[in-house]
């Protein structure tokens, strides 16, 4: 097979892979946990709203709360128990904010609702499709978690040129992707043909590293069997750090950009992650929602880095426990990978649909930074920028908080994939500064919104008062008119009076051109 | 003291200001060990002088400063500054020119404008114009190349006549020096003496550039591709520089080779390559963006050559170097790369 044009995108960093040590194990399922704590917010989008009540028993796979909007989710019951509570609990957040969960205490039975397979996807709608799929309370597996339907949706006019896998697992230590590959190839390419149909592409493509070889062996098998395989091409790109970036990964394959305001749409393409495939086909093929997924649980801080499928809502305790927590203290916990994840304030906290991986990260896995210096300007952090920034530049300006000029250079481009920080010789943390910039930036938008609003109001005000005083003024102006023309109107009596008044005058003259004096009183009035 | 650090990311490289400095030092020592090799000991003593003052000058500032004396020490910022001059400074220097210019680099040049990244000029490079302008004839009394010259000097030899200026056995400082190469074709010229007539009849010139001169030149240039391989400089600014300055110097030469020196003359004697690797690239005052570093190095390329051809000084190197340091901001202001997803502008 001739070899595919890759092209390069700018920058990027090499980083210590730190992957081997979670993919000794084949994965397991996790072990059912007592209780599940279902955060309503697990997704890009607005809150998914509860249906079930506490006390309420549920099944396996049943709903529990529905999508509230267009860019929302429903959550199902990872398994069959009680509705305990429904409750502010911690949940992996940067905030280390409490949130709304739903807690379901298992019953251990794993009583599954009725599943309804959907074996002739090939006959179907795509829009029907696409509705399952929403239905299946299905995001973005990769880490964003935006709700996969909408992707699906191009709009009749847009015509899908290629349909990208994403199975570049770009960050360090995190192999929930490539084991997934690894062990469940079928699944991802029954994913693929849903998906194909869905969006009638005409070509499709599954990426990953060259660091993957098995993954790619076993995804070269099962395409090999199945029966559309001259459209599906596996393509290995070069390992570095984030070519798993959707913008990052789409240059790499087809040498175009995705436009700044623009989505991968916009240029013919639509790009799903691995997993969030293999879970389109247990939805359409077998029925079942999203209720469970991989995660990596690996660091220095558990003796048996693995993988593991784990219903979501599963504290992350209880998975440290499986992998042998060791005694020593975690410096940290960290969801995602070590570039990009959260540090999650408290092991209590669940399992989300967008958690691909748990670090129990020691000192030595993730040592603590050197002591920032000052920027010597080298130049470092815009030769590893991704977006073609200059990181240095909108340092400068983050710390003048000059936000008129850093967004001029573009700061919202940043995908904050820490590169720059990576490789700054004075340690300086760019993207913390980067979100403080965009920080304030929203803040003072709300802040502007709220004195327009403000200055909104006061102006319709102000109107109201004018339009109420001149409405007074036009009324009081009728009333007089018509009064006016009242009186107008009696002119005839009118008349009658005033001549009456004048006849009198004339009789009172005549009586007094004998009387002078009286007459002088009379011309004075 | 730091904490670890509650928001991505949380993996950093192994990377700092201090490797980065140490680097350039090293990148300098072949240099350093073919300038002892052709004109004898004086740059150890220059260098060993200039980091003494160096280092006492930073430690005294950052006190007055209320800064961290330690890290600002180890960063390697003022010892680099010190070598770069030492090894500018003419062999056989007094002491007291070396401690002047290092100090007004270190005290005035750097840590006035705010210390370490903040300077707007290259201190070095101010420093040793302040010595160029102030001491023109200690600065223009460079030794002859030793295998031109009868005496050597010993390493005691040369400690003793850099603190005192007293040479062995009754020796003047004349007989040990000569003009350099730029300094002897300026003065030539002067005398209607046409450029191939100076090359020839002179002994300072060697197969391309000064005797001596293009070996130390050669061995900056196997520093500088080094520094390139390791990623510390990118290649934009020494290209820039070394090609402005050989095209300029190429069409001159070619339009009256009587007059204008040969662009291998002009690469392999003075600070072409010195500047250009070493100098011109120092980050904090140079341009910052990849498109502008062509910019700015082919500005300096053009001042050199303009300042040593037409100007007052034989080499005008550092001269160019400080006059781009003031445009380098500029250059960053209207060379943003186009970024990604943009159309270019």
């Amino acid at each position: 097979m001739k070899r595919r044009r890759l092209w390069k995108f700018h920058g990027g960093v090499h980083l210590p892979q730190q992957k081997t040590i979670s993919t000794t194990m084949p994965v397991h399922a996790a072990q059912l946990p007592k209780r599940l704590v279902l955060p309503l917010h697990q997704h890009i989008g607005a809150s998914a709203k509860a249906v079930v009540e506490v006390g309420d028993n549920v099944l396996k796979g049943e709903l529990i709360a529905h999508a509230s909007g267009y860019v929302s989710a429903p959550i199902h019951a990872p398994s069959s128990g009680t509705v305990v509570a429904i409750a502010d609990h911690p949940i992996p957040h940067p905030s280390g904010l409490h949130a709304p969960c739903i807690v379901i205490e298992t019953d251990g039975e794993e009583r599954w609702v009725e599943a309804r397979p959907y074996d002739d996807y090939l006959h179907m709608d795509p829009s029907h499709l696409r509705n399952l799929v929403r239905e299946a309370g299905i995001v973005g597996l990769g880490g964003a978690g935006f709700p996969s339907y909408i992707k699906l949706n191009p709009g009749a006019d847009k015509v899908i040129d290629t349909l990208i896998l994403n199975g570049a697992e770009c960050e360090p230590f995190i192999t929930c992707d490539d084991m997934l590959m690894r062990e469940q190839p079928e699944q991802i390419v029954e994913g693929l043909h849903i998906l194909q149909h869905a969006l009638r592409a005409k070509r499709c493509i599954i990426a990953l590293e060259d660091n993957k070889p098995e993954a790619y062996t076993a995804l070269s098998a099962a395409v090999a069997k199945s029966e559309r395989c001259n459209i599906i091409e596996i393509v290995q790109i070069p390992t570095i750090f984030p070519a798993g970036g959707e913008k990052q990964l789409i240059k790499v394959l087809t040498g175009k950009e995705v436009p700044h305001d623009g989505l991968p749409l916009h240029i013919g393409l639509v790009i799903q992650n691995v997993a969030t495939c293999a879970a389109i086909h247990r939805a359409i093929n077998l029925g079942q929602p999203l209720i469970s997924r991989y995660v990596t649980i690996t660091g220095g801080g558990v003796s048996q880095p693995r993988n593991l499928e784990v219903l979501i809502g599963t504290p992350i305790q209880e998975l440290l426990e499986q992998c042998g927590a060791l005694d020593i203290e975690p410096q940290r916990l960290i969801m995602g990978g070590p570039m990009m994840g959260i540090a999650v304030h408290t092991s209590s906290a669940p399992i989300i649909k967008t958690s691909n991986c748990v670090i129990a990260a020691t000192d030595d896995d993730l040592p603590s930074p050197q002591p920032v210096m000052p920027c010597i300007r080298c130049g470092a952090c815009a030769d590893a920028c991704p977006a073609l920034l200059l990181p240095q530049q909108l340092y400068w300006y983050a710390r003048a908080k000059n936000l008129e000029r850093i967004q001029e250079i573009n700061l919202f481009d940043c995908i904050e994939c820490g590169c720059c920080s990576h490789v700054c010789p004075s340690h300086i943390p760019l993207v913390q500064y980067f979100r403080f910039a965009k920080t304030e930036i929203w803040s003072q938008e709300r802040e502007k919104e709220r004195a327009d609003l403000a200055r909104q109001r006061h102006d319709s005000r102000l109107e109201r008062i004018e339009r109420e005083k001149a409405e007074r003024a036009a009324r009081l102006q009728k009333k007089k008119q018509a009064l006016k023309e009242r009186s107008a109107g009696d002119s005839s009596k009118k008349a009658a009076i005033a001549a009456a008044v004048k006849r009198a005058q004339e009789k009172k003259a005549r009586q007094q051109t004998k009387e002078p004096s009286a007459n002088e009183e009379d011309s004075s009035q | 003291m730091t904490i670890a650090p509650s928001s991505s990311p949380f993996a950093h490289g192994t990377s700092s200001v201090t490797k980065v400095m140490l680097r350039v030092i090293y990148a300098l020592l072949p240099a350093i060990a073919a300038c002892v090799w052709f004109f004898g000991w004086g740059v150890i003593v220059n260098i060993l002088i200039a980091v003494t003052t160096a280092l006492l000058c930073e430690a005294l500032i950052l006190k007055l400063r209320q800064r961290p004396i330690m890290p600002y020490l180890l960063d390697g910022s003022a010892l680099l500054t010190a070598v770069l001059l030492a090894v500018a400074l003419p062999p056989l220097s007094p002491w007291w020119l070396t401690v002047l210019g290092v100090g007004f680099a270190i005290i005035i040049a750097k840590h006035l404008y705010g210390g370490l990244g903040y300077n707007p000029f290259n201190p070095a490079m101010v420093g040793y114009v302040v010595l160029l302008i102030s001491f023109p004839r200690e600065m223009s009394s460079w030794l002859s190349p030793q295998i031109l010259s009868d005496y050597s000097l010993n390493f005691a030899a040369t400690i003793t006549a850099t603190l005192n200026g007293q040479l062995p056995n009754e020796l003047q400082l004349d007989a040990l020096t000569m003009a350099t190469p730029l300094d002897t074709l300026k003065s030539q010229l002067r005398l209607d003496h046409s450029i191939s007539e100076t090359v020839s009849s002179h002994p300072i010139f060697g197969l391309l550039g000064g005797k001596g001169w293009e070996w130390i030149n050669g061995a900056l240039l196997l520093g500088g591709l080094w520094l390139i391989y390791k990623r510390v400089i990118t290649w934009h600014i020494p290209a820039a520089v070394i090609g402005t300055v050989a095209a300029i110097a190429a069409l001159f030469y070619l339009y009256d080779a009587e007059t204008y020196a040969s662009p291998l003359i002009h690469t392999f004697s003075g600070a072409t390559i010195m500047g250009a690797f070493f100098i011109a690239t120092d980050p904090v005052t140079a341009s910052a963006t990849l498109r502008g570093r062509l910019l700015y190095g082919a500005g300096i390329g053009l001042l050199t050559y303009i300042i040593r051809t037409w100007g007052g000084y034989p080499d005008g190197f550092a001269f160019a170097v400080l006059l781009m340091n003031m445009v380098a901001p500029t250059i960053d202001h209207y060379y943003q790369p186009r970024v990604f997803g943009h159309k270019r502008k």
